[in-house]
């Protein structure tokens, strides 16, 4: 142990550098802080919170349209009752059905359309404008739209069918068998292109020079779509059906407008469901239980489908 | 730059200061955009002119009425100061305090209930039914009717064909058997080289509209929703072999007897297909009849009218409204004089002029009234013996109940009769439960 005094730490103390000056004003840390803090508050207030709030009522009996009701804790007899009753599943079947359907639709009609306007034909500039025209309609203006076509006296497309059938009465929207594929065919009119428009983006980012090589080696143009351009569009692919899914999950404008949920309760989704509960019917502790599970099982949905989806990508 | 904001804010302020000064003296009404909507506007002149105050409306369509007002009660909103609600509202108004009593000042100003048609009172002014708790005034009565193609019932060729289909005279229907054989006859009929069809019913699944028609069937069976002597036990009542047998006959009439695709359809939508010539006869509420009357197409000597056709016995599904004054209103007093105003025979006789449906018995016991409009026999006929849906507190949900069974039965063609009724029994005996009134 050196003396303060021994010649060795006096020359230390000569070679260490000075401490830096303190600076006046806030830290890095503080200053990011403040420049965050009012996002994380308005993300905790129009987010968290009212997450919160949703899930601590679907325990209780609240309704809304009771001022000063004596609000009871209900523990889980909400959740109970939701799984209990028929027409929830129900519900849960028809956005599953409209879901699944509008899904495939629109995967395989935009990628189709997707791989003809990338073959940059004569005139495909002006395809693409006409096509994407629909995704930039409003779903309610859409849904009151094809009301008018489904209309089975005047309507265009009744017409064209009944050319065809024969049928004078047909109407797809109050048959109990056709309304659910109306909203189908509805869903995949106005939102193909948007898949349409990722799948081009996929397309047009594989590299020429793998399929001039593929072409090289003799690989017949089914195995170059095989081997190259589906693996390549893939991650693109997956996207829509992402975005495509969790908002055909949230429908519920264009169904109203074009069915209001029926013919009886055949169109009736989940959304709709849960706004005749919470704002018709005034069950607002019921209806958020429903909305939990609801947000559970996006959720849940969309968080191994992500997992799946950065596998592909990693690939 | 002190100077500046000095003037600025004056300015501000006195923008302020008129403004409330121009918010005194007005008020509010809010009410469904229809027809009688027009009338009561006109209506409305007489009062601004009497008293200065100016009176602004807001109308909102039928499809989305409920939603909006009872939205805007239940937020306690100032918007309203006037309220014509829903008969089936009172309950809801009264005790959640949305609408103020009014028998203090009914007293004060010697406004007598004797004085309206006991019907309009029961059902439009009292809560608990048939108490003598006031929470409306009578404003408009209506009932659910029908019209029909007057014309065409008169055509030989069609009155010949029809004697010769079912061996009577054709004539408006006056029981639910008449009226399922006359929509027959007209269904998928050539007249004037058009095809026809036989009757524009209620089927609205959104709001009301299927439960209002089916209980025109229910009433004229004489079902009852629940048990006189013991409130709240349905079973056995609202589920009887009557209730089934009213059912399937309204199920019968939508399926042979509506033009194609009518499986949404309430008021306008079935107004409509009367009016292009699709069908010979509508259900509707006589609060459209005036406009019936007067229409180009349609109007004169086109239409006739008749009431809810019988089965077991004669009633009509209520219509209509009473006017409230909406507690939450800064301008209960101007409210209170529009309602003192509007309760005088001589401005109920001129309601009833406008196209509005008076219930005062004043203008419908003069001599004169039965003769006063082509519909004006029916109306009285129909009002003497109307039949309301629950008006609880909870009736939204009881309602969306009924729509949902309804419209699953008669339209999508689901199940029975007898399950759609269990199931709406299913569904009510929760809402009463979870209310404490079972």
């Amino acid at each position: 142990m050196n003396a303060p005094d021994h010649p060795d730490t006096v020359r230390a103390a000569e070679a260490a550098p000075p401490p830096p000056p303190r600076r006046r004003g806030l830290s890095d840390r503080a200053l990011a802080w403040v420049f965050i803090a009012p996002v994380i508050a308005l993300l905790l207030a129009i987010n968290i919170f009212p997450l919160l709030w949703n899930i601590w009522l679907s325990f209780t009996n609240y309704r809304a349209n009771r001022p000063g009701m004596d609000v009871r804790g209900m523990g889980t007899g909400n959740y109970e009752r939701l799984l209990g009753q028929d027409d929830v599943w129900e519900s849960l079947q028809h956005t599953a059905h409209f879901v699944t359907w509008s899904l495939f639709f629109q995967v395989v009609i935009g990628f189709a359309l997707a791989w003809l306007i990338n073959k940059q034909f004569r005139g495909s500039g002006l395809w693409t404008t006409l096509i994407v025209l629909p995704m930039m309609l409003s779903p309610a203006v859409v849904g009151t739209f094809w009301t008018y076509l489904y209309q089975p006296q005047v309507g265009i497309f009744n017409a064209i069918v009944g050319f065809f059938t024969g049928s004078t009465h047909f109407s797809m929207i109050a048959d109990r068998d056709l309304a659910p594929w109306a909203i189908v065919l509805v869903d995949t009119w106005m939102w193909t292109p948007f898949v349409m428009l990722i799948c081009l983006a996929g397309l047009r980012s594989v590299p020429q020079d793998l399929y001039e090589a593929a072409e090289i080696d003799g690989a017949s143009p089914l195995r170059q779509f095989v081997t190259i351009t589906l693996p390549m569009v893939l991650p693109f692919l997956m996207l829509a059906v992402l975005f495509r899914g969790i908002e055909n999950f949230k429908m519920f404008d264009m169904v109203v407008e074009l069915t209001s949920g029926g013919p009886g309760s055949v169109t009736e989704l989940a959304n709709i469901f849960l706004k005749r509960e919470a704002f018709e019917k005034w069950r607002t502790g019921y209806a958020a239980a429903l909305a939990v599970i609801l947000f559970v099982t996006v959720f849940g949905f969309a968080n191994i489908y992500v997992k799946a989806w950065n596998t592909v990508k990693q690939r | 730059m002190k100077r500046l904001m000095t003037a600025a804010c004056a300015l501000a302020m006195g923008l302020g200061v008129s403004a409330a000064e121009a918010q005194e003296g007005e008020l509010t009404l809010c009410w469904a955009a229809w027809d009688p909507a027009n009338a009561l506007q006109e209506l409305g002149k007489d009062f601004t002119q009497k008293t200065g105050i100016e009176m602004n409306y807001e109308f909102v369509p039928w499809t989305s009425f409920a939603d909006r007002f009872l939205n805007e009660l239940n937020s306690q909103g100032k918007l309203c100061d006037l309220m014509i609600g829903d008969s089936q509202w009172l309950g809801l108004g009264a005790e959640f305090g949305h609408y103020v009593q009014l028998n203090d000042f009914f007293e004060q100003e010697g406004i007598s209930m004797d004085d309206f048609l006991p019907a309009g009172v029961y059902n439009y002014a009292t809560w608990p039914k048939g108490s003598e708790n006031y929470w409306a005034l009578p404003a408009m009565g209506d009932a659910v009717g029908y019209v029909y193609r007057k014309d065409w019932f008169a055509m030989p060729e069609i009155r010949e064909a029809f004697q010769a289909e079912y061996g009577r005279e054709l004539a408006p229907p006056e029981t639910w058997d008449e009226l399922l054989e006359t929509a027959k006859f007209f269904q998928g009929r050539e007249i004037d080289g058009q095809t026809r069809y036989g009757i524009a019913l209620y089927t609205e699944r959104g709001s009301e509209g299927i439960t209002m028609g089916v209980t025109n069937a229910l009433y004229a069976w004489d079902v009852e929703y629940d048990n006189p002597d013991q409130p709240y036990e349905m079973e056995g009542y609202f589920n009887s072999e009557a209730a089934v047998e009213a059912l399937e006959a309204y199920k019968e009439l939508y399926e042979c007897c509506t033009p194609p695709g009518h499986s949404d359809a309430y008021m306008v939508d079935n107004l409509d297909a009367y009016k292009s010539g699709q069908t010979a006869m509508q259900m509707n509420f006589f609060a459209f009849f005036p406009g019936i009357a007067k229409d180009e197409a349609v109007g004169g000597e086109v239409s006739g009218f008749f009431v809810n056709p019988s089965a077991k016995t004669e009633a009509s599904v209520l219509g209509g409204q009473g006017i409230s004054v909406v507690s939450y209103s800064d301008n209960k007093d101007d409210a209170l004089e529009y309602i003192k105003w509007f309760a005088q025979p001589d401005v109920q006789q001129r309601w009833w002029d406008l196209g509005g449906y008076s219930v005062h018995k004043a203008v419908l016991e003069d001599p004169g009234f039965v003769d006063s409009q082509p519909f004006a026999g029916q109306f009285l006929e129909a009002m003497s013996n109307v039949r309301d849906f629950w008006q609880e507190p909870t009736y939204a949900e009881l309602l969306q109940s009924m729509q949902r069974h309804m419209h699953d039965y008669i339209v999508a063609d689901q199940g029975t009769a007898q399950e759609a009724l269990d199931a709406t029994i299913e569904d009510w005996d929760f809402t009463f439960e979870s209310v404490g009134k079972k």
